[in-house]
């Protein structure tokens, strides 16, 4: 299990970080929890949980002002344009164990996050004090960004506050200024079983000025082609295996028999099967001849052929 | 020797333009597809020739070509007349990874060019253009490159049979005898006739201009000498949307000055977008395309929101006057991806008398694109970068004629 606010808040004691903690209801927006911790007690954060197209996770936090520009962002980690996105439910609560509404950099506490890269809003620095989540979205905790950098220090990490509004040229001759930052370790995190997988749909509705991250979006994204759910391993036996091949033309027939049984002439009947199943069953078989040749060529070549990272 | 036309800029709305960049019909209207063959002077692909592809494949042809999806030919009668001789030909098509996300209108021509390959039993190779995108759309090298694979997967999963199936991408492969006979057709095309071809000005840049002969060459079968090796005769036979015809006429001009087969098209109008605005599906609005990724719910919203309607405002005047099937794009999709000819006969009958409703055209549409884009889904699933790799890998294809 996590670590809770409890655990948080005593672990800060314990290392003489001065902070000031505010009670409120559950908040899941930035604005609401303006309404309970006003802007004399510290600077609002607002927290992004992100993840790359290879499994790699970011939570960046920054002033409610800044302006994070997921493009931008994606690049200057040298992760080409779209590389970036807001992370998925699951991985919040796997990796940060943590609920919707409370992402924050406290969360780097939990074992489970130690892969994941903390990108802190270089304007912090200049603020008195900042308020974040400790851990639960029901109560804030304001502090200097001194007491953060002693708590990141305590768990071995070091602090990188980064200025995100830049926008550098990222090119042949400039590199990514931020790809230092990018985990070197992929995390993958386990579908939830009774959900399929399904690829992930194009992130149209997230913005990056959303203040709290939307891993309100319930699908589960696909990562990067490694790790399927089990359902639909067994789906993609089909391709593989003779016998589930077989199978699956052997179901496919007789549900479409079944289905079409009023049709009383048995001639008629076969002319739609053939008609219906003919193309199915041709890109099945395509599909499976195309997998056995590759394994085959795979094991051929001998060697992994060179990929581009 | 045909005539090329320098293609109106994108300023002047009052003629319809299409150029392998850019696609828009005249004054917010349709594109006109009898002016655009005109203009080009390609052939249109009439009942005949369909007739003659059943007698020679002893199946029924392609959806797409019953029902003048690919309407536009250059010597596809040529081609046929050497296959009935016993002279095969070769498949050449290509895509410009410039998104990973991919619509139904980017498969027409790969679900039409695997219907090719599988009638006719002849070889294939796919042109995937990762430095054009690099170029156009100012790229990163290795975005481009990822986006190739990414891309590749998704045209794998159309269907193509590895053992007569070359993929490669222009950044791995250009080079040897493709790069050899790149040189030759740019030695044969001035400065002028391209920037008269592809309107090219004096701010682009260079690598733009040097462009063309890298989609051309792959027509030429000696730029693939460990597949076509002796036979520098074999034709070639390319499926493309309209819009690419600029580069082909170049080529198809090229070819006889370096003793080579002029390739021959067979070209595709464009699927239109989901609101029916004019051109054709864009790939930076989502809801103006249903996408490979989209779930079925998804796809049922997209269709009921954005798929613009040809039918009446109110129940009684459409059953009164009937569906105006012209602008209706439910109609229009389902002419492209529903098998059944009896079917869609049915529904634009009734549909236009009034008697069915835009609802249930709108949910047969709904059933037919799912099912597609799920079994696309599912095929998707299967390929792994493995396959990917014997796909791009540059090896001989013995079986290729099969």
């Amino acid at each position: 299990m996590g670590f809770t606010k409890d655990h948080l808040l005593a672990r800060l004691q314990e290392l003489q970080i001065d902070y000031s903690k505010y009670e409120h209801p559950p908040v899941l927006t930035v604005e609401e929890q303006a309404k309970y911790v006003s802007s004399s007690e510290g600077t609002l954060s607002k927290n992004l949980f992100l993840k790359d197209k290879k499994n790699r996770y970011y939570i960046v936090s920054a002033m409610v002002d800044t302006k994070v520009d997921m493009k931008v962002l994606s690049q200057r980690l040298g992760l080409g344009k779209g590389g970036i996105r807001m992370a998925p439910e699951e991985a919040l609560t796997e990796l940060l164990q943590v609920s919707l509404g409370c992402v924050t950099p406290f969360a780097v506490i939990n074992e489970s996050a130690r892969d994941v890269s903390l990108l802190l809003d270089q304007k912090f620095m200049n603020q008195t004090r900042c308020i974040f989540h400790p851990l639960s979205n029901d109560v804030s905790i304001s502090l200097n960004t001194s007491g953060l950098d002693k708590f990141l220090q305590s768990i071995e990490r070091d602090p990188v506050y980064v200025d995100l509004e830049a926008n550098p040229v990222v090119g042949k001759d400039q590199p990514p200024d931020l790809a230092v930052y990018v985990p070197s370790n992929s995390v993958v995190v386990p579908e939830l079983p009774n959900k399929t997988a399904s690829i992930q749909t194009p992130s149209k509705n997230v913005s990056a000025e959303k203040t709290k991250p939307a891993a309100a979006s319930a699908k589960p994204s696909k990562p990067a082609g490694n790790v399927k759910s089990a359902v639909e391993n067994s789906a993609l036996l089909v391709f593989k295996d003779p016998e589930k091949f077989v199978e699956e033309i052997l179901d496919k027939t007789s549900a479409l028999l079944l289905s079409e049984m009023k049709v009383e002439n048995v001639e008629a009947l076969t002319e739609t099967l053939r008609k219906r199943l003919a193309p199915q069953f041709t890109n099945l078989a395509v599909m499976y001849k195309n997998k056995a040749y590759s394994e085959g060529f795979y094991a051929g070549t001998h060697s992994q052929p060179k990929r581009p990272q | 020797m045909e005539v090329d036309k320098k293609e109106e800029t994108a300023s002047d709305s009052s003629e319809q333009v299409v150029n392998p960049w850019e696609v828009s019909a005249k004054d917010g209207g349709k594109i006109d597809y009898d002016k655009l063959i005109d203009q080009f002077g390609c052939q249109r692909l009439d009942e005949s020739l369909i007739d003659r592809v059943h007698r020679l494949t002893s199946r029924q042809p392609h959806v797409f070509l019953r029902r003048g999806v690919f309407f536009a030919h250059r010597d596809f009668n040529e081609v046929l007349d050497e296959y009935e001789r016993g002279d095969k030909f070769y498949l050449y098509t290509g895509r410009g990874p410039s998104s990973e996300a991919l619509h139904l209108g980017h498969l027409i021509p790969f679900m039409f060019t695997k219907y090719l390959q599988e009638a006719f039993k002849v070889p294939l190779v796919i042109q995937l253009t990762d430095d054009e995108k690099c170029m156009w759309k100012n790229l990163s090298v290795e975005e481009s490159q990822r986006l190739a694979r990414e891309n590749a997967k998704d045209i794998i999963a159309c269907g193509f049979d590895v053992t007569k199936t070359f993929i490669f991408s222009d950044f791995d492969y250009v080079g040897g005898a493709f790069y050899k006979n790149m040189v030759k057709v740019a030695k044969c095309v001035t400065l002028n006739k391209a920037m008269g071809i592809f309107g090219f000005s004096g701010e682009d840049h260079i690598g733009k201009l040097s462009f063309p002969p890298v989609q051309a060459v792959p027509s030429f079968p000696s730029s693939f000498p460990h597949l076509f090796p002796g036979n520098d005769k074999l034709r070639c036979l390319i499926p493309c949307a309209i819009d690419q015809d600029p580069y082909f006429r170049m080529t198809r001009d090229v070819a006889p000055r370096l003793g080579y087969s002029k390739p021959a098209l067979i070209e595709s109008s464009f699927f239109p977008a989901l609101q029916a605005k004019n051109g054709k599906m864009s790939a930076s609005d989502p809801n103006s395309a249903i996408y490979v990724t989209d779930t079925a719910k998804d796809i049922k919203n997209k269709i009921n929101r954005y798929a613009f309607s040809g039918g009446q405002d109110s129940i009684e005047k459409h059953r009164e006057i009937g569906a105006n099937l012209e602008v209706d794009i439910p109609v229009k999709y389902l002419s492209f991806f529903l098998e059944d000819d009896t079917e869609l006969e049915h529904i634009k009958k009734e549909y236009g008398e009034g008697r069915m409703l835009t609802g249930e055209v709108k949910k047969r549409l709904t059933e037919v694109l799912t099912e597609m884009v799920e079994r696309h889904r599912m095929a998707r699933a299967a390929v792994t970068d493995e396959m990917v790799d014997a796909f791009m890998a540059v090896r001989p294809l013995p079986t290729m004629f099969e």
